[in-house]
């Protein structure tokens, strides 16, 4: 007795439900793109691509649309966060991985990643509360600056950072370590010339989406880095990034302002999309090596 | 004696490689058969054909028909799915699903639409009892599964098999992993069965073929060399081959 | 002068404690604030009254309401998206370019930020579709941001599940759907939870995306349409319009308890689940 057609009709069905529910992600991030693109790309061609992207001057409401500065502040914040967040996390996850005993690692992975559950908003009050205040007391400045956002952000992409690394150096095979302390290396040249570099491209990628996050972080941000509208000359100085100025203004913005805002999106998501791709791509290379 | 199952010039390739090389044989109603050989003899490759289990491999391509009760399970005519209620499956380790031993026993059924709470309570106790397992689970038919012995697991599989009512049963190796005490209670319980049921027992165990099946096959290199009543190929085989498996030569 | 290996591995050893107890450090150091300076404005006064005077005064009943509404429903609308889309990923495809161009989808969707999520919220559910600001527009924006996380987790939990069960339910005559449905789900069920859980925390912490989608009235919900404002919006509001320090405390201590609570319990399930498989 064949399976009868109703039955084969419902597996059917079903695997088509299923496969309208695996197309809707790619729908949705299609919809994202074509939603800020629509918004965002008229003003590139009405003001220039140039006098967007490498204009200095962002005044809306007066025909500036330039938002090098951002462009530059975006970058310097996710570069400071990394040097922040960078050796900690990856110290955390040598630690982790090759020092601390089981039950060590069944306590401290779990409140690691406790951070990542932390709310930004929250962190960006801890920093205008503690770290703001320290800032501008110790080192000068308003306090409200490049180095103070690059701390918060720093802290705020170690599990990030910490939890891929993680990973990655306890992929290392043991019998790369084995074989390293046979030839009587101590612990820390093994970590440091096998371990390490066996992980590296996992570490790097931890490092590219640490990044992704950081450079992406928008309520922090604008609650500690000062948002004033130029190119930072030194750490203690103000910036804005361009997720702050699309957060900033989009409430009130109408018009060619709110286009800008998406201009900036646009920006912002061009930028997230290639580091993600780097991060996938130096993932993918562990893989096939 | 009725033939219940009729392979005819079956080859099966897996990738480049031929697994079956034609194999034609005959299998009957309500009697044991054994199919043993070493190692990559094609005979586990067999029976996952029977029962379409194959389906599941990438790369493969089988030649040949394999007839049950006249119809052919390669052609079409018959689906997977009500193929494999009238086969059941006990496979070489015992795999309880995760649940307890009464669940587990009335997995098939219910997929059958047996809904009713006595009906599946007759079927898990007839089915238990065949695979002389009640005894020892009749207090515990709802803690898991997993608590039971490797011989226990492997019985209740047994039972599991047999509350979907099939009418083959196809063991591949099931008692490998046993040991002596449990094996023979699997062995007792599997002679009762063959009144009702059709079974094919894959081993490599030839003490074990001689023991309990009432046909024999000896598969050597995807190729079956000898095939006969157990009685006769133990006794008086006709090919060395055969002789020098049985006697331990090789395998 | 070449330095001794040994004392190298101990310098190493020490560095990475410390860093180590650094980062826990820097963990206690945000909770203890927090806890500190949070717990002596709580009270079930707090807890279950409606804001006052901008939230000057008053409690956060109402954020709390519009929280579990957002979080609630967005979770209902992503939940069963995104373990179909796990299901088909594992079960019902092989590995093959579909699935590829899938992947990268999620992927990429795990990436944006999540302002830009809210500039896309604003633009099409907000103004396109004309919701303006509101509970459904909210809900819509963070069904589609918490979507990867919930495919991701899903799948990983599916693909943990032995493949014998499935091997053992096909040989039992069950089709895929059957086999899916009482094997596969109820073994990857507790994998599944965990990241439903994540994906609450994540709801419960979010602010860009929120606040531009869902708006930040102070009144109560009533309909799908209205605006409302949630826990994390009001503590962003409360801190960044100086409003007052002693209730923003207080609201951070309960977002941050119930991201905390969420996340340990998402944590005891996955324990569980590496008990049981391994």
């Amino acid at each position: 007795m064949p399976m009868t057609d109703k039955a084969l009709f419902k597996e059917k069905f079903i695997k088509g439900i299923l496969v309208s529910f695996a197309l809707s992600s790619l729908f949705f991030l299609f919809l994202i793109f074509i939603f800020i693109f629509i918004e965002g790309l008229p003003l590139f061609h009405k003001i220039g691509l140039k006098n967007i992207i490498f204009g200095f001057k962002w005044a809306p409401t007066k025909g500036s649309f330039g938002i090098f500065p951002m462009i530059v502040s975006s970058f310097f914040v996710t570069f400071g966060a990394l040097i922040v967040g960078a050796p900690l996390g990856l110290s955390c996850a040598i630690y982790l991985s090759e020092y601390s005993g089981k039950k060590m690692k069944m306590f401290l992975k779990p409140a690691l990643e406790l951070l990542a559950g932390i709310p930004s908003v929250v962190y960006g009050f801890l920093g205008v509360i503690y770290i703001v205040p320290i800032v501008r007391d110790c080192l000068g400045g308003p306090g409200f600056s490049l180095l103070s956002a690059s701390i918060i952000l720093g802290i705020m992409i170690l599990p990030t950072i910490i939890s891929i690394s993680f990973d990655a150096l306890m992929g290392v095979p043991k019998t790369y370590r084995e074989g390293s302390y046979a030839m009587g290396a101590t612990k820390w040249q093994t970590i440091f010339r096998i371990v390490i570099p066996s992980a590296s491209s996992g570490i790097l990628a931890s490092f590219i989406l640490g990044m992704g996050r950081a450079i992406g972080e928008t309520m922090a941000v604008i609650m500690i880095a000062g948002n004033a509208l130029k190119i930072p000359t030194s750490i203690l100085d103000p910036l804005r990034t361009l997720t702050g100025n699309i957060a900033l203004e989009l409430a009130y913005a109408t018009g060619d302002h709110r286009l800008g805002l998406f201009s900036t999106g646009v920006v912002l998501l061009v930028i997230i999309m290639i580091l993600n791709y780097i991060a996938n791509f130096s993932i993918k290379r562990k893989i096939i090596k | 004696m009725d033939v219940k199952i009729r392979i005819e010039n079956l080859r099966l390739f897996y990738g480049m490689s031929e697994i079956l090389k034609g194999i034609t044989i005959d299998v009957y109603t309500s009697m044991i058969t054994g199919f043993m050989g070493p190692a990559g003899s094609g005979k586990s490759s067999l029976i996952s054909i029977i029962n379409r289990m194959i389906d599941f491999e990438e790369g493969i391509r089988i030649e040949g028909n394999v007839h049950m009760d006249g119809s052919n399970i390669l052609d079409g005519t018959i689906d997977q799915i009500s193929l494999r209620r009238r086969v059941g499956t006990v496979f070489a380790v015992p795999i309880p699903l995760p649940r307890s031993v009464y669940e587990n026993i009335a997995y098939g059924p219910r997929l059958q639409g047996i809904r009713e709470r006595s009906r599946l309570n007759t079927i898990v106790e007839e089915s238990l009892k065949k695979a002389f397992l009640w005894d020892e689970v009749k207090d515990r038919l709802h803690t898991s599964a997993l608590k039971l012995s490797g011989g226990q697991q492997q019985r209740l599989c047994l039972a599991r098999t047999l509350a979907t009512k099939p009418e083959v049963i196809l063991l591949d190796e099931p008692c490998s992993g046993l040991d002596p005490i449990s094996t023979a209670k699997i062995e007792e319980a599997l002679s009762e069965l063959k009144k009702e049921f059709t079974i094919i027992l894959v081993s490599n165990n030839t003490k074990q073929i001689a023991r309990i099946t009432d046909f024999a096959a000896f598969f050597y290199m995807g190729q079956l060399i000898e095939y006969g009543s157990t009685e006769k190929l133990f006794t008086n085989p006709s090919e060395k081959k055969t002789e020098d498996y049985i006697q331990g030569k090789f395998g | 002068m070449r330095i001794n290996p040994r004392i190298t591995d101990k310098l190493a050893r020490i560095v990475l404690n410390t860093q180590a107890f650094f980062t826990v450090g820097i963990l206690v150091i945000i909770i203890l604030i927090i806890i500190l300076k949070g717990a002596p404005h709580i009270n079930l006064e707090f807890i279950l009254s409606a804001p006052e005077d901008m939230g000057r005064h008053g409690g956060i009943f109402f954020t709390i309401i519009g929280t579990v509404f957002l979080v609630f429903l967005s979770i209902l609308l992503a939940t069963p998206l995104g373990v179909g889309t796990a299901i088909f990923l594992t079960e019902y495809t092989k590995e093959s370019r579909f699935t590829k161009i899938i992947r990268f989808g999620v992927e990429s969707l795990a990436g944006i930020p999540s302002i830009l999520y809210g500039l896309f919220g604003f633009i099409f559910f907000v103004i396109k579709l004309r919701m303006g600001w509101s509970l459904l527009a909210g809900v819509l924006t963070m069904a589609i941001m918490i979507l990867p996380t919930i495919i991701r987790t899903s799948e990983e939990a599916i693909k943990a599940v032995p493949r014998n069960l499935r091997i053992v339910s096909y040989s039992l005559s069950a089709t895929k759907w059957e086999t899916v449905t009482r094997v596969v789900l109820p073994s990857a069920a507790p994998g599944i939870l965990t990241g439903i859980m994540l994906s609450i925390g994540r709801a419960v912490g979010e602010t860009a995306a929120i606040i531009f989608t869902m708006g930040s009235s102070l009144r109560l919900p009533m309909s799908l349409m209205d605006s409302g404002r949630t826990m994390a919006v009001h503590f962003y509001i409360l801190a960044r319009e100086g409003i007052s320090m002693e209730k923003a405390y207080a609201t951070a201590l309960i977002l941050v308890l119930s991201i905390l609570f969420i996340n340990i319990i998402a944590y005891y399930i996955m324990n569980r689940v590496i008990a049981k498989y391994s």
